[in-house]
Order: C-alpha cells, then sequence, then structure tokens
C-alpha cells in the first residue's frame, strides 16, 4: 500500500534512509521485498518533503513514523490535486469503503491544514475545513485527543521562496494521519541541557538518526569504540539497546566534571539504563580476548579525524618513527606510569574500526560512522572506504561548511570474517589509501579546513566564494 | 566494570599468548540492580566463556552459578536469573585485573578498567 510520507524540510540527504532502516527494523522485509519503493509526487524534485512509499501495512508504516526522527507523517492520502477542484474530485473518487470505517458517528475526529512554503492565516484555514463538506463526516470533532486526524497540506505555488528549487508545483494533499514522529525527544535531549558535554558531543538530533540507521531496539548490544561523552550511546539507550563504549582518553570516561558530572551521570539524567561497560582502550590495540567474536549487533561511532578533535593510539611519538630506541618502564614507576600516545591518522583509524567491526559485529550487524569529505567542486562522485564484509546501505552527505562535510555511512556486515579477509581487507585499503585518502594522512584535512582561502589557491577562488554568485538554493541535487 | 566485560577482555601486551582470563583483584565490589531482559542473556549466552564466568563470580562472592552448562539451560527461569545476576549485576569498582602470564596490573578505577599498555608493551 501507498502512503504519503511527508519529511521535516531538514537533513534532506538522512530521510528516506532513516525510513529504510526503520522498515527494516519493523518487518517490512519480510515478505521478501529487498527495498521500499519510492516514488515522487507528480513535477516534485527529490529535495521535496513530500514523497509516496510502498509498506506492506498500516502497523509498519505507524511504527516507522512514530519512532522516526525525520518523518512529519504518514499519511493515507484520499486525494491530491492542483486546485481544489482537483482535490474535491480525488477525494470523492476515492473508495468508500477505505473512507467510511474512519467516517463513522462513534468516532471523533479533527482537521489540520498545513502548509509547506506559505502562511495560512487562522481564518484561511477555517475557510478551508469548512470547504471539506463533501465528506461526509459524522462523528465528534475533537481537537484535544481525536481517533482520526485529517490533514491538509498545501504547497506554494512555483516561486523562489517556498525552500524549494523553483521546479515544484502547487500541489494539495487530503490524507488520514497513520503516525508521526515524536519530536519531542529533541528538546529532551538537547545538547545545551545535557550535563557532561565535551567539545565534539554528539548533537541529538543526529544521535538518533545514528541509532535508527543501528536498529537500536531492546536485546541488542551497541558499542562505540569512541564514546567521549557518550553522546550516541544515550540515543541508543534511549532506544532500549544495551550499550557498551571505550575511549582512549581516561579524563574523559572516568573522571568527567566531577561525582555528578560524568558519562554515567548523562544517562542518569534521563532516566536510561547505564552502559553495560566503559572502558578504557586504544582502537589500535583492542583488549578483546582471542577467538571473542560477533558480539555486538552494532558500532555507531564519530571517529576523530583531526579537524576539532584529533585521535590517539598507544606508544610514543617519537618511539613509533623508531627516533628513539624502545624502552623499558622502571618497575618502580609502572603503577602511576602514564603511557605516551601517537597521533592516530583517520586512515588506520577507518582501517581499524573495519577490522574491529568485521571481527564484532554478527552477521547482518551494522556499523554506522561519520567519514568526513573535502568538498571539491566538479567532483560528482564520492569514494567511500570498503571492506569485503560489508555492504554499503546508506551515505548520507551532512554539509558542514563550504569546503567540508561529513557522511554518515551505514554498512551492513554481509559476509563472516576469517584471516583470509582481513588480509584482503588490508590491501583492499592500502589500494583505497593509495588512491582517494591522501587528504586523510596527517593534518591535511585540517588545512583544507582551516587554512584561508587565498592561501590554497590563486585569485580565481574569490569569484566561487563571493556571496552574490551563491544560489539561494544549495540542494545535492541542484 | 561487569563480569560480561571481564569476560571479553584479555591481556594484549605484545607476546603475552594467553591473556585470559585476567585474574580479579577485588578492593571494592557493589551490586547494582539492571532490568532482567532474557532475549540480551540468550544472545550472550553462546558468546561467554562460561568456566571464565564461574571463577570471576565466585572471585566476587558469588557462587550460585553451575560448573556446567548447556543451552538447554536457557529455558529454566531460575537459571536465567542467576546467569543475569552473576554477568551484569555484579560490579567491580575498585580493584585490577591481572594479566595471567605476566602478573601485569590493568587498574578498575570508578568502575572503569584501564587498558591502555605502556610503551615497552605495544
Amino acid at each position: 500500500m501507498w502512503y504519503l510520507c511527508v519529511f521535516f524540510h531538514r537533513l534532506l540527504d538522512y530521510r528516506r534512509p532513516e525510513v529504510e532502516a526503520l522498515a527494516e527494523l519493523f518487518g517490512a522485509y519480510e515478505d521478501g521485498r529487498e527495498c521500499l519503493e519510492w516514488k515522487l509526487p507528480q513535477l516534485n524534485h527529490p529535495d521535496s518533503p513530500f514523497h509516496f512509499v510502498n509498506l506492506p501495512s498500516e502497523d509498519i508504516a505507524r511504527n516507522i513514523a512514530n519512532r522516526s526522527i525525520l518523518v512529519k507523517g504518514m499519511y493515507e492520502l484520499w486525494g491530491e490535486g492542483c486546485s481544489y477542484e482537483e482535490l474535491e474530485e480525488a477525494i470523492k473518487a476515492y473508495p468508500d469503503d477505505r473512507k467510511l470505517p474512519y467516517l463513522t458517528s462513534e468516532t471523533t475526529f479533527r482537521i489540520i491544514v498545513d502548509s509547506f512554503g506559505k502562511v495560512i492565516s487562522f481564518e484561511e484555514q477555517n475557510k478551508r475545513i469548512r470547504g471539506f463538506t463533501y465528506i461526509p463526516f459524522k462523528g465528534r470533532v475533537n481537537l484535544k485527543n481525536p481517533d482520526h486526524k485529517f490533514w491538509l497540506i498545501e504547497t506554494d505555488e512555483y516561486g523562489s521562496n517556498n525552500g524549494l528549487p523553483p521546479v515544484v508545483q502547487r500541489r494539495l494533499f487530503f490524507g488520514r494521519e497513520v503516525g508521526a514522529a515524536d519530536r519531542k525527544l529533541l528538546p529532551t535531549y538537547q545538547l545545551k541541557s545535557r550535563k557532561y558535554l565535551g567539545p565534539t558531543a554528539m548533537d541529538a538530533e543526529m544521535a538518533f538518526l545514528m541509532a535508527n540507521q543501528a536498529l537500536a531496539t531492546p536485546g541488542k548490544l551497541v558499542y562505540d569504540p569512541f564514546v567521549g561523552t557518550g553522546s550516541i550511546l544515550v540515543a541508543a539507550a534511549h532506544f532500549g539497546a544495551m550499550t557498551m563504549g571505550a575511549d582512549i582518553d581516561i579524563r574523559v570516561v572516568r573522571d568527567g566534571r566531577g561525582p555528578e558530572c560524568n558519562v554515567w551521570s548523562n544517562f542518569k539524567q534521563y532516566g536510561l539504563p547505564m552502559p553495560v561497560s566503559l572502558l578504557r582502550a586504544d582502537n589500535n590495540l583492542p583488549p578483546w580476548r582471542p577467538g571473542l567474536k560477533e558480539v555486538f549487533d552494532a558500532i555507531i561511532c564519530d571517529p576523530p579525524y583531526g579537524v576539532r578533535a584529533g585521535g590517539r593510539k598507544s606508544g610514543g611519538r617519537k618511539l613509533l618513527k623508531g627516533v628513539i630506541d624502545p624502552y623499558t618502564v622502571p618497575d618502580d614507576k609502572r603503577l602511576g606510569h602514564i603511557p605516551s600516545t601517537a597521533p592516530y591518522s583517520l586512515a588506520e583509524c577507518i582501517h581499524d574500526l573495519f577490522e574491529l567491526a568485521a571481527r564484532m559485529l554478527v552477521m547482518g550487524g551494522r556499523l554506522v560512522f561519520f567519514y568526513p569529505v573535502i568538498r571539491e567542486d566538479g567532483s560528482s562522485e564520492t569514494h567511500y572506504p570498503e571492506h569485503p564484509c560489508f555492504t554499503l546501505v546508506a551515505a548520507c552527505e551532512q554539509i558542514l561548511s563550504l569546503r567540508y562535510s561529513r557522511h554518515l555511512l551505514t554498512m551492513v556486515k554481509k559476509g563472516p570474517y576469517s584471516e583470509e579477509i582481513a588480509a584482503e581487507a588490508s590491501r583492499m585499503h592500502l589500494d583505497f589509501r593509495e588512491n582517494h585518502l591522501k587528504w586523510l594522512e596527517d593534518g591535511k584535512l585540517h588545512s583544507a579546513v582551516f587554512s584561508p582561502i587565498d592561501s590554497q589557491n590563486d585569485g580565481s577562488v574569490e569569484s566561487k566564494f563571493n556571496k552574490d554568485s551563491k544560489p539561494k538554493y544549495r540542494g545535492k541535487y541542484v | 566494570m561487569r563480569l560480561l566485560t571481564h569476560n571479553m577482555l584479555s591481556s594484549n601486551i605484545k607476546g603475552v599468548a594467553n591473556g585470559f582470563p585476567l585474574g580479579l583483584e577485588v578492593q571494592k565490589f557493589v551490586e547494582k540492580q539492571v532490568d532482567f531482559n532474557p532475549d540480551f542473556l540468550k544472545n550472550m549466552f553462546p558468546k561467554i566463556e562460561w568456566k571464565a564466568l564461574v571463577t570471576a563470580a565466585k572471585t566476587m562472592g558469588y557462587a550460585e552459578l553451575p560448573e556446567e552448562v548447556e543451552s538447554s539451560m536457557l529455558e529454566s527461569e531460575d537459571f536465567l536469573q542467576k546467569f543475569h545476576h552473576a554477568l551484569l549485576e555484579l560490579h567491580l569498582e575498585e580493584g585490577a585485573l591481572i594479566c595471567p602470564e605476566t602478573g601485569r596490573r590493568f587498574a578498575v578505577t570508578k568502575g572503569i578498567p584501564n587498558m591502555l599498555l605502556h610503551e615497552d608493551e605495544v
């Protein structure tokens, strides 16, 4: 059955993948379908908030909408058109056996008028609602807690100011609400009221999207190897998953900012179950016992890519470079010894992350992580790191500045891990590093993001970044 | 640190062949109640090194776990409760994990094991 899926007009690239992930979580693929069917309303642009999606049942549609962050609502569409006359005709033509059960005298209802790219005054809204006399509503109106909500959604005429590129035509939709997102989560979890924060704490909305991509549910174990202040795991724990985190910085995981301001307190603040475990460990030299594999259902993380925070790994910088000889820490100094760490390049970090995920994820488990990309002009294709065990199912771009963006990659473990696979993965990694990853090495990303423009290029750039020349609408498909 | 974590960790010092199971040095331990989730327990059961769990639980003063197990025991509510208690509710708050081969102490403070290696162990 086709449903009208209306999105909030933000994080455009994340919208469909979120619905697809949740569709899997709620069993939409159990009837053998391999992916969701999508359609755009007539003359609509991919960035439009209006999409049609084919789902096996209303329950699944409701579950997806209720858990999602970006779906404003899922609707059973009763009619659409370019004008009110067309809309009336469409609604009248919609089969009665689909309409009448929701119009009976025992039920309560309300009609909500919504718009995209324009504002409709209260009087206008009432006028439009009164215009629906041709629908035989028998029930009573209940504005607070109706059994059924009907939505009239209107988009503006062709124009430059409705938030979409000027290809979208005026369209009217009328439908019955099947489910809607619970955005109340976001003010509850917003970072500004979080007790313990670090400089790279994950924004609450994004953390929930990541937890959705990872299919976090009760009974599952979710791991974050760069846990920091726990901002991603908080979202996974909200959805009932067991959580586990590690970080190389012991001050962050153990001490925080005092007894009531640390990673544990972040979970306590929201009444969430505490992480199953937090530990200090190095992702480069993970302390898992030999033979331990396929324990995590998902690994979610925001690896350090050296723009706002750099990664560290065990072993002294000079030691690893061979500038100084290996040395032994004297026995009497061992107890309080603080081991030195060395910079951890993103390339290495991604390699270790794949290795960890390939070994420790269950089959079908998900690896969800951010990957930075320099936004070069004219490059259409982005190369993502690959691993023989993993299939990329979603890549969502979030533009951070004119120069760089981060992509949320969701990968599913499709093949089992073995020594041969690990060797093959190392080869792929070296190849990838050679061809696509040069700029990720040793601080290049940092300088690409932060250095002044004129130090990188000659004067020709100026016009490119000139404010007036920037198109008003900058989306992925424009 | 819960015994689930203990069951997953080993000493990864360079050259150590048998870093598992880590010994437990208990200075302070606490019991914290955790919501019972049978699905999670059933998922974890095949991945647990049972002997190491039994020994660790005994060190923490909990001797109710059977020495030998098989998956049919997961049907028993009583067994699941004991498994749940040992795996998730016993916390090592202060103490250390001891490498069985070298005797190296990995300190556990405020419930967080410090598994980072020194420069000469990498």
